[in-house]
């Protein structure tokens, strides 16, 4: 079995002369549900997306270790798959040919049956022809799921996964969160009680902030 | 083959967005004919059409090709190309797609100014055919790159044409003068240094930009 873990040292993030957190020093490995929580404009998304690669922290370093040998920035977007609200699709296809063209991008085999067994999974399959224009906000935020799922990630970061969906699609996160979470590493950015219950560990981010900083915003 | 998929996803969104076509498409026939318009009956010098041909060139590239990177940004796709590939692979796809539109741009241009200008009369076509070919494919890298660098400004528009001035430069005055032997009908032997200098210039920024689009592409 395969082995993913994340090692955050000294993680500093600030924009222009905003500091957002300081100096989060925390170890994550496959097999557990990992929160980071804190209220509104806290930095869990900066966080998330640091912890992705998609933005550079100020300072500080992320190591991403599959199978204990370091993961290259390069290489990093194989393993990972992540899920939020402001990832955003392209409208002008269809959710099948979404998920064909990130599975060629990444040089999978476009494989229309897994794409089905996917879409099943989500209920989206009788949609699977029309465009991404003409979705609910819900159902846009089932075929991420779907996006984030495909290439078989070691590491799934889910910044407020439940947003947008209904209890039955609430559900159906939470159950393959659990399932996911057997042999991947999963992060859960949000500031929902029920999401957070599903974590292991929970990280406030807020914790990071320096108290003078903090005390300076109230002034 | 991974950059070839990513041509073919911008290649059937353009189909059916037409993002970069029509502003192109508007913009050759826009600036002909005010071009017809301002000389009226005067019959113009053979080196002047010449000249005027690369302004059209210039200031089409300059409408249509920054397309490539500020559509991604517009529409808030940028962070899905991330968790799709890596930065050489993006840069390729899109340098494609670029490339792509530059030769099929130039091509209606060269065609209808040939059709419109009586004074445009080529005497060596193999040698303008050679500066057109290694012109187009620098035209095509540059702005694939500065496209790359003002997708995150927020003045796009304004900045676009004055960051690609003084890059494409050296290219324009180096196709002028190419265009003018053509017209004279020297030989490609005579046109040698010249040639050589597009095509130096072409594998400069070629390998620049592949070095520098992973600092562009990082936030």
């Amino acid at each position: 079995m395969s082995s993913y873990s994340l090692t955050l040292q000294n993680l500093t993030k600030s924009f222009g002369r905003r500091l957002i957190f300081k100096d989060i020093n925390a170890e994550f490995s496959s097999g557990n549900i990992y929160g980071f929580a804190g209220s509104n404009g806290s930095g869990k998304s900066t966080l998330a997306k640091i912890v992705s690669g998609v933005l550079s922290p100020s300072s500080g370093k992320v190591i991403h270790q599959f199978n204990e040998a370091e993961v290259i920035s390069e290489e990093l977007h194989k393993h990972i798959g992540f899920v939020s609200p402001y990832l955003i699709l392209y409208d002008e296809f269809s959710a099948e040919e979404n998920l064909l063209h990130s599975m060629s991008i990444r040089g999978l085999n476009p494989n229309k049956e897994k794409i089905k067994s996917f879409l099943d999974d989500f209920n989206l399959y009788d949609r699977r022809k029309d465009l991404l224009k003409g979705y609910s906000s819900g159902m846009k935020q089932r075929i991420k799921f779907i996006f984030a799922l495909i290439h078989n990630p070691s590491i799934l970061i889910f910044d407020e996964p439940t947003s947008n969906l209904d209890n039955k699609g609430k559900e159906v996160v939470y159950k393959l969160i659990e399932e996911e979470s057997k042999d991947k590493l999963i992060i859960l950015a949000s500031n929902e009680d029920s999401d957070l219950a599903l974590c292991k560990t929970t990280l406030h981010v807020e914790d990071y902030l320096q108290l003078e900083t903090r005390v300076k915003d109230k002034v | 083959m991974k950059s070839y998929s990513l041509f073919k996803k911008d290649w059937q969104s353009e189909l059916r967005t037409r993002y970069a076509i029509n502003a192109l498409a508007m913009f050759i026939l826009v600036t002909i004919s005010v071009i017809l318009f301002s000389i009226g009956q005067e019959r113009i010098s053979e080196y002047l059409t010449g000249g005027l041909l690369w302004v059209v060139i210039f200031f089409s590239a300059m409408s249509g090709l920054s397309r490539a990177f500020v559509s991604e940004e517009e529409r808030g796709t940028t962070m899905t190309l991330h968790l799709l590939a890596k930065p050489s692979t993006i840069f390729s796809g899109k340098l494609l797609f670029n490339v792509l539109l530059v030769y099929l741009m130039n091509f209606s241009i060269i065609v209808l100014y040939s059709l419109l200008f009586d004074s445009f009369i080529i005497a060596n076509w193999g040698l303008f055919f050679l500066a057109t070919f290694f012109g187009s494919f620098g035209i095509a890298v540059s702005s694939t790159i500065i496209a790359a660098i003002i997708s995150k400004a927020s003045a796009k528009g304004t900045l676009y044409p004055v960051l690609a001035f003084p890059i494409l430069l050296p290219l324009i005055l180096t196709l002028l003068e190419l265009t003018k032997f053509a017209i004279d009908g020297k030989t490609i032997t005579e046109a040698y240094v010249e040639l050589a200098v597009l095509i130096c210039y072409d594998v400069i920024m070629l390998s620049a930009s592949y070095m520098l689009f992973d600092f562009i592409w990082k936030d």
